[in-house]
């Protein structure tokens, strides 16, 4: 259970974030969409406690995340890159967060065995450092990392960009696994809005660090947040009319 | 297009990183570039006169001034390109978004080297060089040598400046490079071999020949050549431009395991020097801080007790002040999945510790032949090996949670090093490392004897080992203060 209280973040004055109140139940997936700048990513640096809010704040498992760090051991994360070590083979990572998760050698095998298919003959075992991979093979080895030693709350920021087609639909597969276990929660944020629409229970949109459209999914989601993201950008086009004459507006 | 290149060159300045720190900070790095250069200028002028006085006193055997400067400029070019090779940055980075637009290859690589060519570290001889010649003129030398021998100077300097270029890419050869010259140095000081009698000749054929100073003007010129050639033909994405890819090996380090819980961050941080350029540079260096204390076996130091303590603590604890004093920034490219994952700052920390306490022993074992110089320089030794492991490991990663640099691994170049790294909280904390244990020394030699000095030192030391734990209490405590600061310093890009 994820409770959210009049949670918002300020940089001089400017508000990134401003939620009143999110409660998401144990065992949801959440996807979490929005432009550039609507605050997904601060919400998540928040969640992680790697920056600190303004007013508010976030309680997962009855644990207050910006007082105690008994967070970490149930929660799993992959945000960008930083959360990558360059100079280890991706084996060798997921040996590390494997010891820090109190995992074995052999069940970190076991998850890259299992997970054979996600990295598609790629990333695994290609005697290359985590940092000499490509964009969309660092992004394979930080998605699977996350998924060590059975984290309770899961959190991926835009885990599709930058994967190609069939590394995307295995990791809808794997999602919508992880959705049917009732013991994991899961945000995720995405732009493209079918990836989110397929493997989210709910879908949460922020607008300018509010949340505009929190719904349960149905078969009209799609639909609706097309809608909504094609009137925003209706919003900001200039007329053609005035677009002809900008010279004149400002010399007045 | 001169234009274009020029604005693209002062905006890279203007908003670079190490210009975008305070006030205070700018101020004072334009301050020490002004210094140095006066220094270099005034070295150049008074330099010649100096060494006159000394050729007089009887303290230098040489018949001239010119011969003695001959003699050493081998040094001085050899410490030059040590410089240029730690420091200088190589100008490939703002190239590839040049590539595609129209101009000509040509033209990118001449602009390149072009931007080298007007370093400070081709500034700084020449204002050593003009003082210096201008010097030789009024002290009656034939103006037609000294101005060859001028010319050769600059263009020996700008023959490094190219070669620096390809320098760059040679490891292999630059350290086995560096060893040989610091045991000539050292064989030298000794007076076993003296390199100098035939570099200084070597030096002064171009004044006494004055059309020679056509070698290093032409060899300058081939290498630029070369290296123009060199560029032109590495300026392709998959070539020159490419960054280099090491062949992995996955390394299991098991055997550290029995380290406990640490375990898992020692098999990190050895990897981490072992992978990354700068951090083992940094250990590298760390060792030949081992041969620091050579310098304080003779000369203005020779046998006082003063030097003895200071060189003891740098010949024991290079590797500790240059690496310690920067935990936690080697970890800062992925500082963020450290704090969000499930890492006691303590354990962290002692990863570190132990590192460090045990190269420090390793180079406490290694820095034992100074007993060559006498006994009590193996008690110093000793004493400050201890007082390094005890005390020193726990205040340099006191001050290091002050540090947020953050490190680009890979990269172990930076023009003017880490400004950032120099606060006022890490300078104070550089007086226990340094000072206290001369204090301490002279407290009870001078009251006492001077085995007693050097037991007070080993005897701090291990005091501070009993402390250790509550210091890392507070260092813990700084980490979380300092956390959400940290971060966001190290999600700075350069």
């Amino acid at each position: 259970m994820i409770d959210i209280q009049n949670l918002s973040k300020k940089y001089n004055d400017t508000t990134v974030l401003d939620i009143e109140s999110l409660q998401i139940p144990k065992g949801q997936s959440v996807g979490l969409v929005g432009n550039n700048g609507a605050g997904k990513t601060t919400l998540f640096s928040l969640f992680l406690d790697l920056i600190q809010p303004t007013t508010g704040h976030i309680i997962s498992s009855d644990i207050r995340v910006d007082e105690s760090e008994d967070w970490k051991p149930f929660t799993s994360a992959f945000v960008d890159e930083s959360f990558l070590i360059g100079y280890l083979t991706p084996e060798e990572y997921l040996y590390f967060i494997g010891e820090l998760r109190g995992q074995t050698k052999e069940d970190i095998d076991a998850l890259m065995v299992k997970h054979a298919d996600f990295f598609n003959g790629e990333a695994i075992g290609q005697k290359k450092y985590l940092r000499d991979l490509s964009k969309g093979n660092q992004k394979k080895v930080g998605i699977i990392a996350t998924l060590i030693g059975d984290p309770e709350v899961i959190i991926l920021d835009e885990p599709f960009a930058n994967l190609d087609p069939s590394t995307q639909i295995r990791l809808k597969a794997i999602i919508k696994e992880l959705s049917l276990n009732p013991n994991v929660t899961m945000l995720i944020s995405s732009h493209d809005l079918a990836h989110v629409t397929e493997v989210a229970q709910r879908v949460v949109l922020l607008e300018k660090g509010k949340v505009v459209m929190d719904k349960v999914k149905d078969a009209g989601t799609f639909a609706q947040l097309e809608q909504y993201f094609m009137g925003i950008s209706e919003l900001h086009a200039v007329p053609v009319e005035e677009n002809a004459a900008p010279v004149i507006i400002e010399e007045e | 297009m001169f234009k274009l290149f020029a604005n693209l060159e002062w905006k890279s300045f203007v908003r670079s990183a190490a210009f975008k720190q305070n006030l205070f900070l700018k101020i004072i790095i334009g301050f020490f570039a002004i210094v140095f250069l006066l220094e270099f200028a005034g070295a150049g002028a008074v330099s010649f006169y100096i060494i006159e006085g000394l050729i007089e006193d009887g303290k230098i055997t040489a018949t001239n001034p010119f011969e003695v400067v001959n003699k050493f400029l081998i040094y001085w070019f050899v410490i030059d390109l040590i410089f240029r090779y730690f420091m200088q940055k190589m100008p490939v980075s703002n190239i590839k978004p040049l590539l595609y637009l129209p101009f000509t290859k040509g033209k990118i690589v001449k602009y390149a080297l072009g931007k080298t060519v007007v370093s400070f570290f081709n500034i700084l001889p020449a204002f050593f060089f003009i003082p210096f010649t201008v010097v030789l003129l009024i002290e009656g030398y034939d103006p037609i040598g000294v101005i060859s021998w001028h010319i050769a100077m600059l263009s020996i300097t700008l023959l490094l400046n190219f070669l620096n270029v390809f320098l760059n890419n040679l490891n292999k050869v630059f350290y086995p490079v560096l060893a040989i010259l610091v045991a000539l140095g050292v064989s030298q000081y000794y007076g076993y071999f003296d390199v100098t009698a035939y570099t200084g000749p070597a030096f002064e054929f171009f004044y006494n020949q004055p059309w020679s100073f056509i070698i290093p003007l032409a060899l300058a010129y081939v290498t630029y050549k070369y290296s123009y050639t060199y560029f032109i033909k590495e300026l392709y994405l998959d070539a020159g431009l490419q960054a280099k890819h090491e062949v992995a090996k996955t390394e299991n380090l098991e055997f550290l395991d029995r380290f406990g819980k640490i375990s898992t961050y020692l098999k990190n941080d050895i990897k981490l020097i072992k992978r990354n350029k700068r951090a083992r540079t940094t250990f590298i260096m760390g060792f030949f801080f081992i041969f620091y204390g050579l310098f304080f076996t003779a000369g203005i130091y020779g046998g006082s007790d003063f030097g003895k303590v200071f060189a003891a603590l740098f010949c024991t604890g290079g590797f500790l002040f240059s690496f310690g004093g920067l935990v936690p920034s080697w970890d800062s490219s992925y500082y963020k999945l450290m704090m969000s994952q499930n890492i006691p700052y303590r354990e962290f920390l002692l990863s570190k510790w132990w590192l460090m306490a045990v190269v420090t022993a390793i180079s406490t074992l290694l820095s034992c032949f100074y007993v060559y110089f006498g006994i009590e320089w193996l008690w110093a030794i000793l004493a400050g090996g201890v007082y390094n492991i005890g005390l020193n490991g726990t205040v340099t990663l006191l001050g290091g949670a002050f540090v947020k640099t953050p490190i680009d691994l890979t990269s172990n170049k930076k023009a003017f090093g880490d400004s950032k790294a120099f606060n006022i909280k890490t300078l104070l904390l550089t007086i226990p490392k340094m000072v206290l244990p001369v204090l301490i020394y002279y407290a009870f030699a001078l009251t006492i004897s001077d085995a007693a000095g050097f037991i007070a030192i080993a005897v701090t030391g291990l005091l501070g080992l009993l402390f250790r734990d509550r210091m890392f209490t507070l260092i813990e405590n700084i980490y979380k203060n300092e956390k959400y600061d940290t971060i966001a310093a190290y999600a700075q890009k350069d």
